[in-house]
């Protein structure tokens, strides 16, 4: 273990390994994430995330913002556990009927202000399971969304994007109210 | 003992069913098959609906023959297979809240999928209307001086998919386990009845997202075995390829996130960043992460990028420089090793039982693994080994995983060195007459069955049936006597599918 961790100590960080389009963009997203975020929530924002039916695709893609490439963490981004600790809440999925009192019950607890992030196709309307019988549909037919992310499942990178031009909106709306 | 071929004898065969047959039988014949499967002799591979039918997918332990055993009930009911073989239990539960066919003698009559949210019962059968109210779910009762109930989910801590567990304890030792699930239940079959292929195997690639690959691939092969279809070696070899990088990203994730559970977080960004490395590679040879919709009836929907061999490669290497250290580390940090050695055992007994596939049953002796015992190409020219042990504990299950990361790495060098040039892919002939076919495919999680019947270019019933339908059950069964504790290293040592068995 000893070694390992002085190897890294030693290693290049794999975030600032830039050498596609792809890896620039993220940093840059996350400069600009980190200072918009920072005037708005003094550089904090918690994420409660609801799996309302989904696949678990989006999920996989969700994880993925933990690891060392997108580490959402540097950005004062962070997973919590309970939506009372909540901020933001991501949900995946078509709502399914089966878990549409679980979502509104998860709103209801998550204290204001909040705001809802809707991720992935099946989120916007359904997408390919819309019109089951077991499907209410988007996430917006049970809570307010406040953006929605497109993808099968969106790429980490387009959910950074996201959380970004979401803060973006959060911070106008402070200042017209 | 009766071989299934002399079973397949006793009832009427049903013409264009491939590769393996199916009968229909009458209720003696149904009643000798559940009495062997419950005196071990056969496993069960899959039971399900339709709305006047019942069928059975039933395998020879010891030979991987294989058969579908059907029985018509025009009176709604048929002889229980859970009452003499508890695998069938929840099995039978939701065919009767999808079809409205009671299983007489069935212990359990609980609903299972159906949570009386949907407006109507019976969905996927002859429809009636709902209860006018939910009741309350009946979990069973625990009773004892100082026990407590602990209530989890449908909403988890973390990000993972909804499911209740409600835990009964005696200080911290976990009493009894029971599981709850259905809410994620997105009436996939119900959306499989009346589409055409190319809608049907994007829903199969959305039945598991961590399984898109091995799903579409099952959900083909299927298709193709009921046309007759024969796919072009590119494509066979390509469709391995996108398996094994599959398997190789969910194992490596899985690696981590068991060490996470355990606070040991090294390991599971140290393996994070292995799996990422294998989600770019596939992202660049196959233009998505996941490699969703590649596979598709009669081959694959696009050819791999002129530079992805290169990428992938340059993945495995940097895995293979990597990855061993991590596994020195696994075994030789003694405060992981307390967590994950002897915790969560998984008897062989039951691992045998309940016919186990993935890592789960070759951790507790079974050594089922479908890409070795049913050899469907391109494996029936690669070499593997399939890794066993018999512990059974959450340690077994990772080093389960980590041999079949070594294994997916050689498996993927082979495919390269050997992948074929040719077309991607071969039409079916337009077929009005009802052709049935099923298939089997190890995706990383454990051996996925889909059965099917086309009719005049539609699917007219598709069932699709997780392997987490016979490792659910037997997480209730680990935890028994564990602390509450290690729940999560055994829940994740097991990565069951909700969205897989919720369907």
């Amino acid at each position: 273990m000893r070694r390992l961790l002085f190897e890294s100590v030693f290693r290049q960080p794999l975030t600032e390994q830039a050498p596609t389009p792809g890896d620039a963009a993220v940093a840059e997203l996350a400069t600009a994430l980190g200072s918009a975020a920072r005037r708005r929530l003094g550089r904090s924002l918690s994420i409660r995330e609801i799996d309302a039916g989904s696949c678990n695709g989006c999920e996989l893609e969700i994880h993925a913002l933990n690891n060392a490439y997108y580490d959402v963490e540097r950005f004062g981004l962070r997973f919590v556990a309970s939506p009372r600790h909540a901020d933001v809440l991501m949900v995946t999925g078509p709502v399914t009927k089966n878990m549409r009192e679980a979502l509104e019950r998860t709103y209801q607890a998550t204290p204001d202000p909040k705001w809802v992030v809707a991720i992935g196709d099946c989120a916007r309307d359904g997408g390919c399971f819309a019109g089951s019988y077991a499907v209410v549909g988007g996430v917006s037919e049970v809570v307010p969304v406040d953006l929605h992310i497109p993808g099968c499942p969106p790429t980490p990178t387009a959910m950074l994007q996201g959380l970004l031009a979401l803060l973006e909106r959060a911070d106008t709306a402070a200042v017209t109210s | 003992m009766p071989s299934l071929i002399d079973l397949a004898l006793e009832g009427r065969k049903v013409p264009q069913h491939g590769p393996w047959p199916r009968v229909i039988v009458d209720t003696s014949v149904w009643r000798f098959t559940a009495r062997e499967l419950a005196h071990g002799r056969w496993n069960l591979l899959g039971l399900w609906g339709e709305p006047a039918t019942v069928h059975m997918a039933i395998m020879d332990g010891d030979t991987s023959e294989i058969a579908v055993v059907g029985l018509d009930c025009p009176n709604r009911t048929y002889p229980s297979v859970g009452m003499h073989h508890p695998p069938a239990l929840r099995l039978e539960r939701a065919i009767n809240d999808l079809f409205g066919l009671s299983a007489e003698g069935l212990p359990d009559t609980r609903p299972w999928l159906d949570h009386n949210r949907w407006g109507l019962r019976f969905p996927l059968g002859d429809h009636i209307e709902a209860l006018p109210t939910a009741a309350p779910y009946p979990f069973l009762a625990v009773e004892g001086n100082g026990l407590h109930q602990i209530a989890v989910g449908p909403v988890h801590a973390g990000i993972i998919e909804p499911g209740h567990f409600r835990f009964t304890a005696s200080g911290e030792t976990v009493v009894r386990l029971e599981q709850r699930l259905g809410y994620t239940h997105k009436g996939i079959e119900g959306l499989m009845t009346g589409a055409s292929l190319e809608r049907a195997v994007q829903l199969a690639g959305r039945v598991s997202g961590d399984s898109t690959v091995a799903y579409a691939y099952a959900f083909s092969r299927a298709a193709e075995a009921a046309l007759e279809l024969v796919v072009p070696d590119r494509a066979v070899f390509l469709r391995a390829l996108l398996a094994e990088l599959e398997r190789l990203a969910n194992h490596l994730g899985d690696i981590g996130a068991v060490c996470n559970d355990a606070s040991f977080a090294l390991m599971h960004a140290h393996c994070g960043v292995l799996r990422e490395s294998v989600l770019r590679a596939a992202n660049a040879a196959f233009g998505h992460r996941l490699m969703r919709d590649v596979i598709v009836p009669g081959g694959v929907a696009r050819d791999i990028s002129a530079d992805g061999a290169e990428t992938i490669q340059a993945a495995l290497d940097n895995i293979r420089l990597r990855f061993p250290a991590l596994v020195e580390l696994y075994d030789n940090t003694a405060s992981l090793q307390d967590r994950t050695v002897d915790t969560g055992i998984l008897k062989p007994a039951l691992a045998s039982q309940y016919a186990t596939g993935g890592y789960i049953g070759r951790a507790s002796g079974r050594s089922f693994d479908a890409r070795q015992n049913l050899s469907y190409a391109p494996y029936d020219s690669l070499r593997l080994q399939v890794p066993v042990l018999n512990e059974g504990d959450v340690n077994a299950r990772v080093w389960i995983r980590v041999r079949e990361v070594e294994q997916s790495l050689s498996l993927i060098d082979q495919i390269l060195n050997r992948l074929p040039e040719g077309p991607l892919g071969a039409n079916a002939a337009h077929r009005v007459e009802p052709r049935e076919g099923m298939a089997i495919v190890e995706g990383f999680r454990g051996d996925i069955l889909v059965w099917l019947r086309l009719r005049d270019g539609k699917v007219e019933r598709c069932h699709l049936r997780d392997p987490s339908w016979f490792q659910w059950p037997l997480l209730e069964a680990v935890i028994e006597n564990n602390i509450v504790a290690d729940f999560p290293l055994c829940n994740k040592s097991f990565n069951c599918s909700y969205s897989g068995q919720d369907l």
